[in-house]
């Protein structure tokens, strides 16, 4: 807890630093990726995440220093590579698109853990540190790195701005972009550039072996809460900079830790949490829908029987047992007690003695779905040529979803009429 | 039969299209005339979409050249539009039905540019056209297929062009939609500007259009309808009689040759 007031209290400027640069690069990463993730593209990424790492070796070894410059331009270059040899392969020969990112993630890889491990055996004492390119350490973005990572993250998000309305266009439609006369080409390269920066960046904090989390999580974890492109934007942005800061601190307590893992727990466990809660996409926003369904359905099954029972007696307000209810129509006892309770709660039953009647207003709606049951019988048999004993099924489900509006539109083609196809009353 | 338009507004020349190296359509040579609302109509995989791709320049020309107003597309493409097949777009993608229209005015703006709000009358005035403005806000993954065509035909509209080439548009679509988009049409030819529609109906193709194009794989009739929209032509058209073009093509396409050769 000590450490966590002090962490947060940002009093220490070293403390600012890792902060601002590992919001900065975990935001910027998103922000990219949301365009990878909306042009369906998540794979790609996680190929140049693998490919830059001969890069940075390379760069190493040619430089012999871990000149932020110099890795960026390493990594840029294996970057690039990998994707140009992917689209050739999926254009040139036979191989799918699937199997050639793999193919090239895996060669590069390990073409890359190779150079390291030689690199990390060659006693040059500058090597220390490299290692952390793999799982990523916030806590060493310090200094020069710090300035020049900042700016480049910088660099993506002022583009993604800039181009904001072609890359979304393209994202939707590529052929109309290119009918339009927008340079769709240019523009793609454009976004591969800034996918291949936005790696190259975020390693720093990520580490290569779960970069590609960092480019499509928090984009996938977006999508839940709006239906906008902007906002999935912004939104992506927050969410991966909380984990960037996330990782910052584990990089402060315990500085021996790799940060890259945590960040992406951290990022993983907002886009599950964001999977279950969201308004509307969510779990549990879908299966709250489900349920008031179900509960619909049960009650106007309920309602419809009892008119089904006082037709018999001809007294629709008698009143009626939970036996006398299960022998016209089986429901579950305990759905059935619920359902009652619920009818009453709601003003549509009373109950006395132990026996159940209706409303005025109960029967009203009870009426009115046996009304639309035989009524859409009646049409499906009248319109659709389907045989009498072929339409209970469908009824059942369209009584209850069938709108005023639709009500009075089969009364009106139906003519008002006075008996369903099996010869029962249609009530008024 | 091949009838050349008065005053033609798009020229096809001896165009010839190939598919993952396997051609699809074998020299199309024709015009056709301004004002006018022209079909392309043919059976399932005559190339009536290809046609209209290969002309917007989203397929390589295996030969031959198509020009519109007597230019290259790329200097007259703010007077062209395209409304792509409905079903090449993932209608779940994160936007409005506002912001879809507003794309139409992507080519007036200009790189770097945002939406003004004349832009913005312009995309609501479009919506109201095709009875769709109290859609506006509405994510597009919520409308029925009528409605999405619709969405796609104000995006065209929008970019207020003089000639348009359509994907299909009725293709899916509810009565009412299909006489609205009819309706739209016949006011935008009346006003002169061209509309060519791919088509795959033959029993409204009689009714909608003015000049019908039949297609099948090569061009088997261009010109006035009621010239050549007959039974010869349809047979011709639909008749089994070009099984001999279609394995040719698997041929070329099974031995990787140039549909052109280079010398």
């Amino acid at each position: 807890m000590e450490t966590f007031k002090e962490f947060f209290s940002f009093s220490d400027p070293s403390i600012v630093s890792v902060v601002v640069g590992a919001v900065l690069l975990t935001a910027s990463s998103a922000v990219v990726g949301t365009f990878t993730f909306l042009k369906k593209k998540a794979l790609v990424g996680d190929a140049v995440a693998h490919s830059v790492l001969p890069g940075i070796c390379l760069a190493f070894i040619l430089s012999g220093t871990k000149n932020p410059i110099w890795m960026i331009l390493g990594a840029f270059l294996t970057g690039w590579i990998s994707l140009l040899i992917i689209d050739h392969i999926t254009t040139k020969s036979k191989i799918k698109e699937d199997t050639a990112i793999a193919l090239i993630l895996s060669v590069f890889f390990g073409i890359g853990i190779l150079m390291l491990t030689n690199i990390q055996h060659s006693g040059n004492a500058a090597q220390t540190g490299l290692d952390s390119f793999l799982f990523g350490k916030a806590a060493a973005l310090v200094g020069k790195d710090l300035i020049v990572f900042g700016i480049v993250a910088v660099i993506l998000i002022v583009t993604v701005g800039l181009f904001f309305k072609e890359l979304k266009l393209i994202a939707f439609d590529s052929n109309y972009a290119r009918a339009l006369g927008i340079p769709v080409k240019w523009i793609d390269l454009l976004l591969t550039s800034l996918t291949v920066l936005a790696v190259v960046t975020g390693i720093q904090a990520v580490g290569v072996v779960l970069m590609a989390a960092m480019l499509i999580t928090p984009a996938a974890a977006a999508r839940f809460w709006t239906n906008d492109v902007f906002k999935m934007t912004l939104i992506a942005a927050v969410m991966g900079g909380i984990s960037g800061l996330s990782g910052a601190y584990v990089s402060y307590v315990a500085p021996a830790m790799p940060t890259g893992p945590w960040i992406v727990m951290i990022i993983s466990a907002i886009a599950i949490t964001s999977f279950f809660i969201a308004p509307k996409r969510g779990i549990f926003a879908r299966s709250i829908q489900q349920r008031r369904l179900q509960r619909l359905i049960m009650d106007e099954n309920l309602l419809k029987e009892l008119y089904h029972l006082g037709e018999k007696d001809e007294d629709p307000y008698k009143g009626r047992t939970v036996n006398e209810i299960i022998e016209e129509r089986f429901f579950p006892r305990k759905a059935l007690k619920v359902a009652l309770r619920r009818l009453k709660r709601q003003g549509f039953l009373v109950k006395k003695n132990g026996y159940w009647s209706y409303t005025e207003a109960g029967k009203v709606k009870g009426q009115r779905v046996v009304k639309l049951h035989r009524l859409w019988e009646l049409y499906l048999s009248k319109y659709m040529k389907i045989a009498p004993d072929h339409v209970h099924e469908d009824a059942e489900t369209v009584e209850h979803i069938i709108t005023p509006e639709l009500e009075a539109q089969l009364e009106r083609m139906l003519e008002y009429p006075e008996f369903d196809p099996h010869e029962e009353k249609i009530p008024y | 039969m091949k009838i050349e338009a008065k005053n033609p507004v798009v020229e096809f020349h001896d165009l010839t299209v190939s598919y993952h190296k396997k051609p699809v359509l074998w020299n199309i040579d024709m015009t056709l005339p301004q004002g006018a609302l022209i079909g392309i109509i043919g059976p399932n995989g005559a190339g009536k979409s290809t046609l209209i791709k290969a002309a917007m320049g989203l397929l390589p020309l295996g030969s031959g050249y198509v020009r519109m107003f007597d230019e290259a597309l790329d200097k007259v493409r703010h007077k062209v539009s395209y409304v792509p097949q409905r079903e090449t777009v993932d209608w779940d993608f994160p936007t409005s039905v506002l912001d879809v229209v507003m794309m139409g005015r992507y080519s007036k703006l200009g790189l770097l540019t945002r939406p003004r709000k004349a832009d913005k009358e312009m995309a609501m005035n479009c919506l109201r056209k095709v009875g769709m403005e109290a859609y506006t806000d509405r994510q597009i993954s919520q409308l029925s297929g009528g409605q999405q065509q619709r969405v796609f035909l104000a995006r065209a509209l929008a970019q207020e062009a003089d000639l348009y080439f359509m994907d299909e548009p009725f293709a899916g679509v509810d009565a009412a939609t299909e006489a609205a988009i009819l309706a739209i049409m016949q006011e935008m030819t009346a006003n002169g500007k061209t509309v060519i529609v791919v088509h795959h109906d033959l029993q409204s193709a009689a009714e909608f259009f003015d000049w019908i194009v039949l297609l099948n794989m090569r061009l088997v009739a261009s010109g006035p309808i009621d010239k050549v929209f007959n039974n010869d032509m349809l047979q011709e058209t639909y008749g089994g009689k070009l099984t001999v073009l279609a394995e040719v093509g698997e041929l070329v396409r099974k031995r990787q040759m140039p549909s052109r050769e280079k010398y």
